[in-house]
């Protein structure tokens, strides 16, 4: 019995004449989809599996189909004759250009079982000679197979073979997905062995020495696995010492390693092949050669035998040298080696002569965290969920270590300087790595990319799933954020939109309490907090408690510690009224001491991220106010009283106007009621006096979100604010809690409602108390908007109230609505919760951008 | 929507035969816009006035029965809303509607009547007037009317804001009731300036018909074709040229240029990151001299010079706008690929409209291509080209972002050559209309002087390995330099400036 072991990536060609069992053979071993057959491409694009004329459409099908499942990662089988050289060579070609290893099964069964076979078939009959001349060409190619780059041959000698055959599947050298750590993944040690010993001990592993008192092995604390980033060699003091060591570890099971192009190189040296001894290789021969013979064979056979990149921890973790962009993970082909070794370049070079990297890692956009070295750099930092721990150790810089997962950077300093470097090297620390660190040492500023934003998208939520983004609604938005939103690198969340409460059905009302209790009593929540709505404009404040702060955590530019903005991401105020709100909420919140417990753990946050309203409306609206609200006024004030007046003139006439004397009175007085409702958002401010900010939710803080903390919570925090604000700046939110189950309590919380609005307060909100809730349908409301009857004259218009209009009105679909808000609501989170996890800019973008392009879907703007 | 005439004629109840509308009786037409009542409050031998009062449904406006398909404008999609109370074009529609064969002048129990001239008031009290009182002034004392018009206050409780864009009108004047109602049919909607319903072509023959033996000689008579016309100006250039051929006018300049829209520097629509920015606020930069071309197209000339130069053969319009210069790039027939991006998508839609790139023949198609993308993001798709064109686009970006700008165009995408221009706010006290310390633009996010703009491009230069050299464009004044100024970028570098 044969058995045949292919990598569970990998393109397989069936190599075989006519009649040769191909297709059975196909169909015993692989799945249904797994099989791309040639027959069936010339039958989709002709009509006939037959049809030679169809040959070159039918493979170009073949390719395209190939290549997107190899595109998608799935092995796939390709069935046709593949007798001839040049077909054989395009689908080597087209696996090797998917980075997916070719691999060839050859049915070589006699000729005689081809011609009865073929002579068996009802729907074809191919003249012998065809299957005669297939079967000489397959003889020709077989020695010449393994030249035509298929990674693995394997040759089924007659049919009786062919039908012993078992396939297995084997997993690539570099897919260690099992493997789930915790790791402890160190950079570039290049012969530095004191440095590397000091790590190992600092990351707290037991060093064990051979009797001559050199470290052999490392036993790391419990559960944990050091993985070296490769470049262990060269330039340093004591490359043999670091080898040994590794090898040790790496032997003892302790530590997993992928090779450096320092190795690459090394090996090579090692069997003689000719190499340009620089970048501190003959040090490492030279200490080498001090060694036994069976030292460096050793020490051959470790480099040689290392995977140019592992696949971790299911897929979360992808390690490699030079790092490796997404497309290449868990790919074999010479480019991904190349890639994992030595990076992408540009070609070019720069003024000390060094090839010019390619920064893939700004490009990056997977999901898998890469960790690389290679490219020494300052200070080990994020850049789209990739770091580089090469910290110039040989160059006396640090050696890095990153503790997976927990992402926390571990380092020992260079004993001295091992090597000079080309080009001088900014050590973290020193003056120049000062600088270096300051402008944000090598990192560019996150760069976003309109491929992060535009088209259509599913962004994934862990509170509400996969929200669906439309191209149309993403392409207005990228208007708006371009054009006026702040800095992505500022804008962490956007608020969502709120979903009013069901229609009231009671006389001259289109909301009531009732309904906004009714609903999420009956999504199983029975504390709901009514908070009163002030009458402003959402906005959201990011204030930072100083400069550094601003600069280092959100690159804020000097003379700015933070901002002011409104739903769609735009500046409120100019910035020098900007930082004066700062300036007074800064002071409320040291007073209070709001900084020192918003933290992890109720630690220290260096910033604060609050919901907020600010008032008066005007601030933002006047224009609007003016334009519309007061214009409406004008005209009503100017046609009405006339109107009643011909009419009552008419009326003192005889004639029979009555009726419509009436309405017209009627609507005199709904004019003027809707004048007094607008005029109630609109005061003049001077600076900042006037201005007032109701801060109502502490969205994050420096590793925190605080979505899960109840709302009384959060109030309490604002209400601490705004005791210790002197300048008037803060507002309290007046709020009541309400039993749901308590007739009472719901009876109370509808007359606060009564009294609100009563007074002219345009609402209230409410909420579960609880905060974020899930019912039986999951996510609830996160708060419901119970809108007074006379503010909504100017949503509904100064008439609505009459009974014509207002049956009308009821009409109202609140499902969009309701749905949108909570998607929004799910991608704000999101938003806060990424920027949390310290997630790429993109990442957060991504859920800040969502939020916007969802406001662009046609929902009633009045509910 | 109310409206009164009252007739002081010495046969005054008269003005019921004119009207078809019994005095005694109060009558109701239900019309798309809502119903429309016709009653007399006065109907004596000496004073008789006629009240038409137009009920608006403002839900049903909404929700569309008499809502304008296919229009989102604010003020005509809310319920918040002048409509009810405005005598706009649903007052007019209601008139000519109501007192149809009044206007036509025509009165079969009197026939003699419609041929007098009576002593009338007309009087409406909330009047929108797009070009306030003075307008109403313009458009009706040429027609023989005394006027007399009334600012009505925004709030009479914040009397800061002065006065709304209604007014309290009242005609005083004697002419045939059939000419002052096809006065008001034509001229409330032109005050008004927005249309309820949507403007197609027949929309000239009303109006043709309503202005005939008044429209053709009203000094104002280009303004009310282009406004009744709902700006629609290749309608309203049709409705010109017809009432040029009606032998009454003088020649007209026939470039279908109304109350100088078309003066203005096509700038506007090549502004690029701003497009679907109200392209009729831009300042007339060149209004001073009319024999020597505008602004614009000098811009455009001092651009393609400068890719000429630069033996660009592959041009990425960085900011396209509505394609102005997109057209020219096509004409050179040496530019082998032209790509056009612009962050709004309505720009896109108007540079494909401009290009016919539906019509386009395919070879001639094949040289271009719009895309939506943004300059504070990267995008593969503008990279790779020999020259890149910021044509007034820089300072429609928030000074905080051309970092982002200046990484994503010259750190990514790389064109080997870069040609910026961007107006010299030195220049500004050259124009007479532009009030002191104001933008060129109601988008300009700033505007620099030449030292600004050279600090900038300098230093973008250097940071990504450029040469920059500067050229004004527009006739150079000694004291405050061009009009507009520009920078020509060329790549030092080899092709990626960012080492490791």
């Amino acid at each position: 019995m044969t058995e045949i072991s292919v990598p569970d990536l990998s393109l397989i060609v069936l190599v075989g004449a006519s009649g040769s069992g191909k297709s059975t053979f196909a169909a015993t071993h692989f799945g249904a989809f797994e099989t791309v057959s040639s027959d069936f491409c010339r039958g989709l694009v002709s009509n006939d599996e037959n049809s030679q004329e169809a040959t070159a459409d039918a493979f170009d099908l073949l390719a395209y189909i190939v290549g997107k499942r190899l595109d998608a990662g799935l092995l796939t089988v390709v069935d046709a004759t593949n007798v001839q050289p040049h077909a054989r060579k395009s689908l080597a070609e087209l696996a090797r250009a998917h980075d997916v290893l070719p691999v060839a099964v050859v049915l070589d069964v006699g000729e005689d079982v081809c011609l009865t076979r073929n002579a068996a078939r009802a729907d074809r009959s191919l003249p012998a000679h065809v299957v005669r001349r297939q079967r000489e060409q397959l003889r020709r190619s077989l020695r010449g197979l393994g030249r035509e780059g298929f990674r693995d041959v394997h040759v089924l000698h007659s049919a009786e073979e062919v039908e012993a055959t078992t396939i297995v599947r084997h997993p690539l050298r570099s897919d260690r997905r099992t493997e789930l750590g915790p790791f402890d993944v160190i950079g570039d040690v290049h012969g530095c062995r004191s440095e590397l010993e000091s790590l190992l001990v600092t990351l707290g592993y037991t060093l064990v020495h051979d009797d001559a008192g050199r470290p052999v092995d490392a036993v790391p604390p419990e559960g944990r696995r050091a993985v070296f980033l490769g470049d262990l060699v060269d330039r340093g003091p004591d490359s043999p010492g670091v080898l040994r060591l590794v090898m040790g570890i790496v032997a003892a099971g302790h530590a997993l390693a992928v090779p450096g192009n320092h190795e690459n190189k090394l090996v090579r040296a090692l069997d003689g092949r000719k190499v340009q001894v620089s970048h501190g290789l003959a040090e490492t021969l030279a200490q080498l050669a001090e060694e036994p013979e069976e030292f460096r064979r050793d020490v051959r056979a470790f480099c040689d035998g290392l995977v140019a990149h592992l696949v971790l921890d299911e897929g979360r973790l992808v390690v490699a040298h030079a790092g490796l962009k997404e497309a290449y993970h868990g790919r074999a082909s010479g480019r991904v080696r190349s890639f994992a070794l030595y990076g992408e370049t540009t070609g070019e070079t720069d003024e000390f002569g060094l090839p010019v990297r390619y920064p893939w890692a700004e490009d990056y956009r997977g999901r898998a965290t890469v960790l690389y070295g290679h490219t020494p750099t300052p200070v080990a930092h994020w850049v789209n969920n990739t770091m580089c721990l090469d910290t110039g150790v040989v160059f006396g810089g640090h050696l890095s270590a990153l503790r997976y997962p927990e992402r926390e950077v571990v380092q020992v300093p260079a004993e001295r300087v091992w090597y000079e470097p080309v080009k001088p090297f900014p050590v973290a620390g020193s003056e120049a790595g000062v600088a270096v660190a300051e402008s944000g040492g090598n990192r560019t500023p996150d760069l976003l990319d309109v491929t992060d934003v535009l088209g259509k998208r599913v962004v994934e939520t862990r509170t509400h799933g996969r929200v669906g983004i439309a191209a149309e609604n993403a392409a207005g938005a990228l208007e708006v954020m371009s054009r006026f939103a702040l800095d992505p690198r500022w804008l962490l969340y956007l608020p969502p939109t709120m979903s009013p409460c069901a229609t009231s059905s009671r006389d001259g009302l289109l909301e009531h309490p009732a309904e906004a209790f009714a609903q999420l009593r009956a999504d199983g929540v029975d504390q709901a907090v009514c908070e009163e709505k002030h009458m402003g404009s959402r906005a959201v404040v990011l204030v930072c408690r100083d400069q550094e702060t601003a600069s280092s955590r959100f690159s804020i530019p000097e003379g700015m510690t933070g901002v002011v903005h409104t739903r769609t991401g735009r500046s409120f105020l100019d910035d020098a009224r900007t930082e004066e709100l700062l300036r007074w909420l800064r002071s409320a919140a040291d007073a209070a001491g709001t900084w020192k417990t918003a933290g992890v753990d109720g630690g220290e946050s260096g910033w604060l991220l609050f919901d907020c309203e600010l008032m008066p409306w005007s601030l933002k609206a006047e224009p609007l106010l003016r334009e519309q609200y007061a214009s409406v006024g004008a005209a009503a004030r100017s046609a009405l009283p006339a109107a009643v007046r011909t009419l009552e003139t008419a009326e003192r006439a005889g004639l029979p106007v009555g009726d419509l004397l009436a309405r017209t009175r009627s609507r005199a007085t709904n004019a003027e009621g809707f004048a007094d409702a607008y005029r109630r958002y609109a005061w003049a401010v001077d600076g900042l006096d006037g201005v007032r900010l109701a801060p109502f939710q502490l969205l994050a803080a420096e590793g925190s979100t605080f979505h899960d903390r109840d709302h009384l919570w959060h109030l309490g925090v604002v209400d601490e604010l705004v005791a210790a604000d002197t300048s008037g700046l803060l507002q309290a939110t007046r709020r009541l809690v309400v039993d749901l189950d308590d007739e009472g309590s719901v009876a109370a919380g509808t007359a606060w409602w009564e009294e609100l609005t009563g007074a002219g307060g345009e609402g209230m909100v409410v909420k579960p108390v609880a905060n974020l809730v899930r019912g039986r349908r999951g996510l609830v409301q996160p708060g419901i908007k119970v809108r007074g009857r006379e503010y909504l004259r100017i949503i509904y218009g100064p008439d609505y109230t009459e009974p014509e209009h207002l049956a009308r009105l009821r009409e109202r679909g609140l499902g969009r609505k309701r749905s949108l808000a909570l998607r929004e609501y799910a991608l704000g989170i999101e938003a806060l919760e990424r920027f949390r996890d310290d997630e790429p800019l993109w990442r957060v973008h991504e859920a800040v951008f969502a939020v916007l392009a969802l406001e662009s879907e046609p929902v009633d703007p009045r509910l | 929507m109310l409206l009164t005439v009252t007739s002081t004629a010495p046969e005054a109840a008269d003005l019921g035969f004119l009207l078809h509308k019994h005095p005694g009786r109060v009558q109701s037409f239900d019309l798309p816009v809502g119903t429309a009542h016709v009653f007399y409050p006065e109907a004596t031998a000496e004073r008789c006035t006629v009240a038409l009062m137009l009920e608006v449904d403002p839900v049903a406006l909404v929700r569309g029965r008499a809502g304008s398909a296919g229009r989102s404008g604010f003020s005509l999609a809310q319920y918040v809303n002048d409509r009810p109370y405005a005598a706009s074009s649903m007052l007019a529609a209601a008139l000519g509607k109501v007192f149809r064969t009044a206007i036509s002048g025509t009165c079969t129990a009197r026939p003699e009547l419609p041929a007098q001239e009576l002593p009338l008031v007309v009087e409406i009290p909330a009047l929108p007037s797009r070009g306030g009182p003075d307008l109403v002034e313009r458009l009706f004392r040429p027609l023989g009317w005394d006027v007399d018009v009334r600012g009505v206050p925004l709030d009479p409780t914040v009397p800061a804001w002065g006065d709304s864009r209604y007014v309290e009108l009242r005609l005083t004047g004697t002419l045939r009731l059939a000419d002052a109602l096809s006065h008001l049919y034509v001229l409330l909607p032109v005050l008004d300036g927005d249309k309820h319903y949507w403007v197609g072509p027949d929309e000239i023959d009303k109006l043709l018909r309503a202005g005939e033996g008044w429209l053709a000689a009203h000094p104002e008579r280009e303004l009310i074709a282009h406004r009744y016309l709902a700006n629609q100006r290749d309608l309203a250039a049709a409705a010109v040229e017809r009432l040029a051929a009606s032998d009454v006018l003088t020649a007209l300049d026939g470039a279908g240029t109304f109350n100088g829209v078309g003066a203005f520097d096509g700038a506007a629509a090549g502004g690029g990151a701003v497009a679907g920015a109200p392209i009729t606020q831009e300042i007339p930069e060149v209004a001073a001299a009319p024999p020597t071309p505008s602004l614009a197209r000098l811009r455009a000339d001092a651009v393609l010079a400068e890719l000429r130069d630069a033996g660009a053969r592959t041009v990425v319009d960085l900011g396209c706008g509505e394609g102005a210069l997109l057209a020219r790039l096509l004409e050179d027939r040496t530019i082998e690929r032209v790509l056009g991006v612009d962050v709004s998508h309505r720009a896109l839609e108007a540079a494909s409209a401009r290009l016919h790139l539906d019509t386009m023949p395919e070879h001639q198609r094949s040289r271009i291509e719009l895309a939506q993308s943004s300059l504070t993001y990267t995008d593969a798709r503008v990279a790779g080209f020999d020259a890149a064109v910021l044509m007034e686009v820089v300072e429609h970006v928030d000074l905080p972002r051309l970092a982002a700008l200046e990484r994503a165009v010259l750190a990514v995408a790389r064109p080997r050559v870069l040609v910026v221009t961007t107006p010299n706010s030195e220049h500004n006290v050259r124009y007479p209309h532009l009030e002191h310390g104001h933008l060129r633009h109601h988008d300009h996010r700033f505007e620099w002087t030449r030292a600004e703009f050279e600090e900038w491009a300098t230093g973008a230069a250097t940071r990504n390995g450029y040469q920059v050299r500067f050229a004004p464009v527009g006739a150079v004044d000694a004291e405050v330099g061009p009009p507009t100024q520009m920078a020509v970028l060329t790549r030092t570098a080899p092709e990626d400036g960012m080492s490791a």
